[in-house]
């Protein structure tokens, strides 16, 4: 990957690498236009990549990435840079100079991906790719279908005896712990933040307890138990006690429409639970379901999607927020009260799924890139100073809406390089 | 271009200890080529001793025995002017052996996937044989001018952002004026934080703007009669509105209907119009379009028990923003919005919501209570719709008093003296309400112009509408979750209320994405590639017409209606709407059509180079022609995950399954393989087919030779057809297995060692 490159004139820099900026980036290059496409992690595909299947067609986001991934592969007009983030942003529409970090990967160009590594490798890591349900190897790749296909090391994981051993295990001398950070800078005309969203942190809920029981999963944790390459091949089993479930619960709004945590509708999760509710189907057909919510909200054609499951007799739909959930020995019991009937409920499930919102996460960063963002930390989008927004970190939107905020975007930063 | 081959193989990670690398040598023996060896051709001395052999020996045709074609594609691109051909040694081969058995100890089992290799190797040596530089196409004549079709919001924003971006438009309107649904509108959403007002109609200054925009012309009251001709050279016939003319879009007649009508059993659909291929010297050319003919509200009147059409007090929300609008609700004192019409039956909204309806509801409440201080407005929902920001608006009319939001099932509408009775359960007062109020609005929906109207006018082969629009409900729409534009018609796409019900803050989002496409698709013509899904791919099928028998198979088959043909029925290929799958290649029973670097002779031989033994029943052979998309990264990923893949099974990647011509099958089939498997994607109305209907013609033209085996004496079961997803890495390799053994149940070939 070539450290320096600043030709530039008319270049788009697209600030993140999920299913947005993939798309921002290929449509403005399919244009003709170059664009240099930075993402943090060591791949690409952002949150997608995470996801075990999309609502409302259940098919795996990873189809689509593989056709993103061969575009980005077979045109000259962009250039990658993963683990890299922006350090700062100077100049003004048009002629904007960009500077970047890209941390040590520790393995450089020589890694074919082998895997030899990897096997050397006796030290572990809390694996973030799958929030924490299972550890990888401190060398690693964040997923198989991960892109570019290379590993990363994770020095901080290794003794110095391991680091040795991971070195020896190479035959293409493709592990470099003296790898530095490095910092380059971009002239581009315009820049497009396709940064994405964070789960909300779950834990700022203190009613819903969070942490305190292996009973208590969030939603996108619940994607990486279902999907085939997560920490459990695809079983939907307790953390912690690997017990098969016999009863769910989703808390559905767990931190959104509050104005004490995100004031805003986080948009997918009515429409993520019905499609985990698939999850749960699929593998335990009996199950009983509880899910509490305050509106279901699934308009349009995904109405059809949600009567399906409706239909289920063992799903039960409760119309109340959770306003407690308490741990118990085997399982929770969830707490709310019925806004139609008044009755109290307490519903003790096995497994509890908090559908979590999403928080922009560039949120923190923003106002020292000169950043305007609105009062829950979206990016507003300023054609006018080439500084664009797309995606979920212009605010919270769904895939299909995601990718056309991003061709949008696309064509924007074009206007802005004219 | 004068050939000179390269070969090379890899003997890295693990391939070198895994395979009998002196035995891939000699199998490219056959080919006249000698491929050198590397330890990690990859590396910078892998690829020196490439690029040395370019340098030296004028190599121009490279040979890459390694890993998956799906990586390093940057490690073996060695310029424009080479091409690299990938053999696929490492994934498909030394990753996925088997474990030492009692029934194969690891001398036998390396000796398999060796055998395995060596078809690999020879498959790419023929392969790069067969391979042509492409040239890519080029249009006699480009026009980058971009028609609009529709000049409301959508249409009028797509015009203003591809003008902006430096491109030429024109707007055809069927009304007299510009503007659309808003210009009806008293206020809109808003649209930027915090949220909490209304905001002033914004239509007109968009309009004035459009107006005064030099690059875009406009044509008022005119509607497009058809439209012929391809991406970067579309030929518009414009009309007045509601008028017939000759020039009008003519009705698709398939090859069933041309027969009746021959033999007068059917009338003409397109008696006293122009031919569909016939040019009009008087069209405009345009390089792309976007359809932007918006949307109708929804009739209502068959939800009886809401007495729309038998009380005038019951409206629809578009009759009360027009009301409001006009200045007529002075006097009303109270207004029951009624958000789902499903009474206690369903809580589902009017059809063609989303959640537009929602938001309707919330602003017209406020209307009322502007109008009138004392007034107050009900919101009767099942659900409140307020997606994202949008949240936030609704909370902030929560806050006004005289605006009473509850859930509620409406059970009927009855009319009262003064105005209405709305009787409703299961709300959230814990009790039924019958509100006495003097006017109720449904919350009609918004039903997209596709489903009434052909709105597109194409003078194409396969009709003049976009397909599949049943599927989706009347919305034009590839449904695809991850490529929203992608529609089955090349440089056509569309935005707004065609598309679904949406908010004028995700209609513009939206038709500024179509703008983007519509460029995109203009630029991808003038340098002769495809787009999307194979953007950039320079070839496209090229036909033999000499030995066409017209028998109109590619011209049916194409999902993206490339083709047109002559009055004898010959196809006429238009290149810019070509996707490049090569369906109509796969339906060819004449083979005549191919690609440069992707054709029937080219895997027809690399067929051939597969070595059949003839005296070894252990040593079956299968083929399994496999979906490059999603199939092929699959089989990779089980080989990664150290799932053992059947050493018996020969993959090869194809660009769709649609592109697959039986005749492969057939070959080896009669060369004495055992049997032959395509891998592609899930079809139905969820297909995950790139190319919408590959694995489903696949489908079908398997069963069918099924059907020819048979009469050959061969059984039908030595083909099939499997659905695979691409997550599906630990379900393939035992599909595989069971396919493998239900060939070994069958026994080998009769046709072996003729």
């Amino acid at each position: 990957m070539t450290e320096q490159s600043a030709s530039g004139a008319g270049a788009v820099l697209v600030v993140g690498g999920g299913i947005s900026g993939l798309t921002a980036a290929l449509e403005a290059a399919e244009v003709g236009k170059d664009v240099f496409l930075i993402e943090k992690n060591p791949y690409l595909g952002g949150r997608v990549a995470q996801l075990n299947q999309y609502f409302p067609k259940l098919c795996p986001p990873s189809c689509g990435l593989e056709i993103n991934f061969k575009r980005v592969q077979n045109n000259r007009k962009i250039r990658m840079y993963t683990m890299t983030q922006v350090k700062s942003v100077s100049g003004s529409k048009g002629s904007y100079e960009v500077t970047c970090e890209t941390l040590p990967r520790y393995v450089n160009n020589n890694c074919t991906g082998c895997g030899a590594c990897v096997e050397a490798c006796s030290d572990e890591r809390v694996d973030d790719f799958n929030f924490g349900l299972g550890k990888t190897k401190a060398v690693y790749r964040p997923h198989e279908m991960s892109f570019p296909m290379k590993y990363v090391l994770d020095k901080n994981a290794c003794s110095r005896d391991t680091l040795q051993k991971i070195k020896d295990s190479c035959k293409y001398d493709a592990i470099d712990t003296e790898m530095e950070a490095k910092t380059f800078t971009l002239n581009v005309a315009s820049v497009i933040w396709a940064t994405g969203w964070n789960p909300y942190d779950p834990t700022k809920m203190t009613n819903l307890k969070y942490g305190q029981s292996n009973a208590i999963i969030t939603n996108m944790q619940m994607e990486r138990l279902a999907a085939p390459n997560g920490p459990t091949n695809g079983q939907i089993l307790r953390p912690g006690d690997n017990v098969e479930p016999k009863s769910f619960g989703f808390v559905q709004c767990a931190g959104s429409r509050d104005e004490n945590h995100l004031e805003f509708c986080s948009y997918i999760c009515c429409m993520a639970t019905m499609k985990q509710i698939t999850y749960i189907r699929e593998r335990y057909p009996e199950a009983p379901i509880y899910v509490f919510y305050i509106d279901l909200r699934t308009p349009g054609k995904y109405e059809k999607f949600r009567e399906k499951l409706m239909a289920d007799k063992n799903t039960h739909f409760i119309k109340g927020k959770v306003a407690d959930i308490i741990p118990e020995a085997d399982g929770v019991t969830l707490v709310a009260e019925n806004a139609v009937t008044g009755d109290k409920v307490q519903q003790k499930v096995d497994l509890c799924i908090l559908a979590t919102g999403m928080e922009p996460a560039i949120k923190a960063q923003a106002s020292g890139l000169g950043l305007e963002v609105d009062s829950n930390g979206f990016v507003v989008s300023n054609a006018d100073k080439g500084m664009i927004s797309a995606g979920c970190a212009k605010k919270a939107a769904d895939v299909v809406t995601s990718a056309q905020s991003a061709t949008a975007a696309a064509l924007k930063a074009i206007q802005a390089a004219k | 271009m004068d050939k000179k081959y390269g070969a090379y193989i890899c003997t890295g990670c693990g391939i070198g200890e895994a395979l009998d690398v002196e035995a891939l040598i000699s199998a490219a023996s056959g080919s006249g080529m000698k491929p050198k060896t590397h330890e990690a051709l990859c590396g910078a001395a892998g690829r020196k001793l490439i690029e040395d052999d370019i340098a030296n020996d004028g190599v121009n045709v490279v040979v890459v025995c390694a890993c998956s074609p799906r990586v390093m594609q940057d490690a073996f691109n060695f310029g424009d002017d080479k091409i690299t051909i990938r053999g696929n040694i490492r994934e498909q081969a030394a990753w996925c052996k088997e474990q030492p058995s009692d029934k194969k100890d690891e001398d036998t089992i390396k000796e398999y996937y060796t055998e395995l290799a060596q078809d690999y190797v020879r498959m790419a040596c023929v392969q790069a044989k067969k391979t042509d530089m492409p040239e890519p196409f080029k249009l006699e004549t480009m026009t980058k001018k971009i028609l609009v079709m529709g000049g409301g919001i959508a249409g009028l924003t797509a015009a203003k952002e591809a003008a902006k971006a430096g491109y030429e438009v024109t707007i055809v309107e069927k009304s007299g004026v510009l503007g659309g649904k808003a210009l009806g509108w008293t206020k809109q959403f808003p649209s930027k934080a915090p949220y909490a007002n209304l905001e002033e109609p914004t239509i007109g200054a968009l309009v004035a703007e459009v107006e005064s925009d030099a690059k875009i012309s406009v044509k008022k009251s005119t509607e497009v009669a058809r439209i012929g001709g391809a991406p970067g050279n579309f030929s518009v016939t414009f009309k007045t509105p509601g008028t017939k003319t000759e020039w009008d879009a003519p009705a698709k007649v398939g090859v069933d209907d041309q027969d009746r009508i021959a033999k007068g059993q059917m009338e003409d659909p397109n008696a006293g119009m122009q031919n569909y291929m016939a040019q009009n010297p008087d069209a405009e050319k345009y390089g792309a379009v976007i359809l932007a003919t918006g949307w109708v509200p929804a009739d209502v009147s068959g939800y009886e028990h809401l007495g729309y059409g038998t009380s005038d007090k019951v409206v629809t929300n578009a009759e009360f923003e027009k009301m409001v609008k006009d200045g007529k609700i002075g006097g009303i004192k109270s207004v029951a919005f009624v958000q789902s019409p499903g009474g206690e039956e369903h809580d589902m909204d009017f059809p063609y919501c989303n959640s537009v309806t929602s938001m309707v509801a919330l602003k017209q409440a406020k209307y009322v209570r502007d109008a009138n201080s004392d007034a107050k407005a009900y919101i009767l929902y099942q659900h409140m719709r307020t997606p994202g920001n949008a949240e936030m608006f609704y909370k902030g009319i929560q806050q006004d008093d005289g605006i009473f939001l509850t859930k509620a099932s409406v059970t009927k509408v009855e009319a009262s003296d003064s105005g209405c009775v709305v009787h409703a359960k299961d709300t959230l007062l814990g009790e039924d309400l019958d509100l006495d109020v003097d006017l109720v609005v449904l919350a009609a929906g918004m039903e997209p112009t596709t489903k009434y109207e052909n709105s597109i006018n194409l003078a194409y082969r396969q009709g003049p509408a976009f397909l599949d629009l049943d599927l989706f409900d009347g919305y034009s729409d590839s449904h695809f979750i991850c490529f929203p534009y992608e529609t089955r018609r090349t440089g056509i796409y569309t935005c707004g209320g065609v598309r679904k019900a949406m908010t004028m803050e995700e209609t513009v989002d939206d038709a500024t994405g179509a703008a983007l496409k519509a460029i995109q698709a203009m630029e991808c013509a003038d340098r002769g590639v495809a787009v999307h899904p194979r953007s950039g791919d320079q070839t496209y099928p090229e036909f033999f017409f000499q030995r066409c028998t017209q028998c109109k198979r590619c011209t049916e088959e194409c999902p993206f209606g490339a083709l047109d043909d002559d009055e004898k029925g010959t196809p006429q290929p238009n290149p810019t709407r070509c996707r490049r799958c090569g369906t109509c290649m796969g339906a060819c029973p004449e083979r005549i059509i191919g690609f440069k670097n992707y054709n029937i002779d080219m895997i027809g031989s690399m067929i051939k180079a597969i070595e059949v033994p003839d005296d070894d029943e252990d040593k079956l052979r299968i083929l399994a022609l496999v979906c490059e998309n999603d199939a092929y990264p699959a089989l990779d990923m089980a080989a990664m995950r150290k799932h053992p893949l059947n050493s018996l099974i020969r993959f090869i990647p194809v660009r769709c399954l649609g592109s697959v011509n039986m005749a492969w099958v057939k070959d080896a089939l009669s060369a004495g393989m055992d049997g032959a498997i395509l891998l592609g994607c899930k079809y139905g109305d969820d297909y995950q087919c790139h190319f919408v209907k590959g694995s489903e013609i696949a489908d079908k033209r398997m069963a069918n030779i099924g059907e020819t085996l048979s009469s050959l004496g061969l059984e039908k079961e030595r083909c099939a057809m499997e659905q695979i997803a691409i997550t599906d890495y630990d379900k393939v390799p035992q599909i595989l297995e069971d396919f493998v053994q239900s060939i070994i149940d069958l026994g080998p070939s009769p046709f072996k060692g003729f």
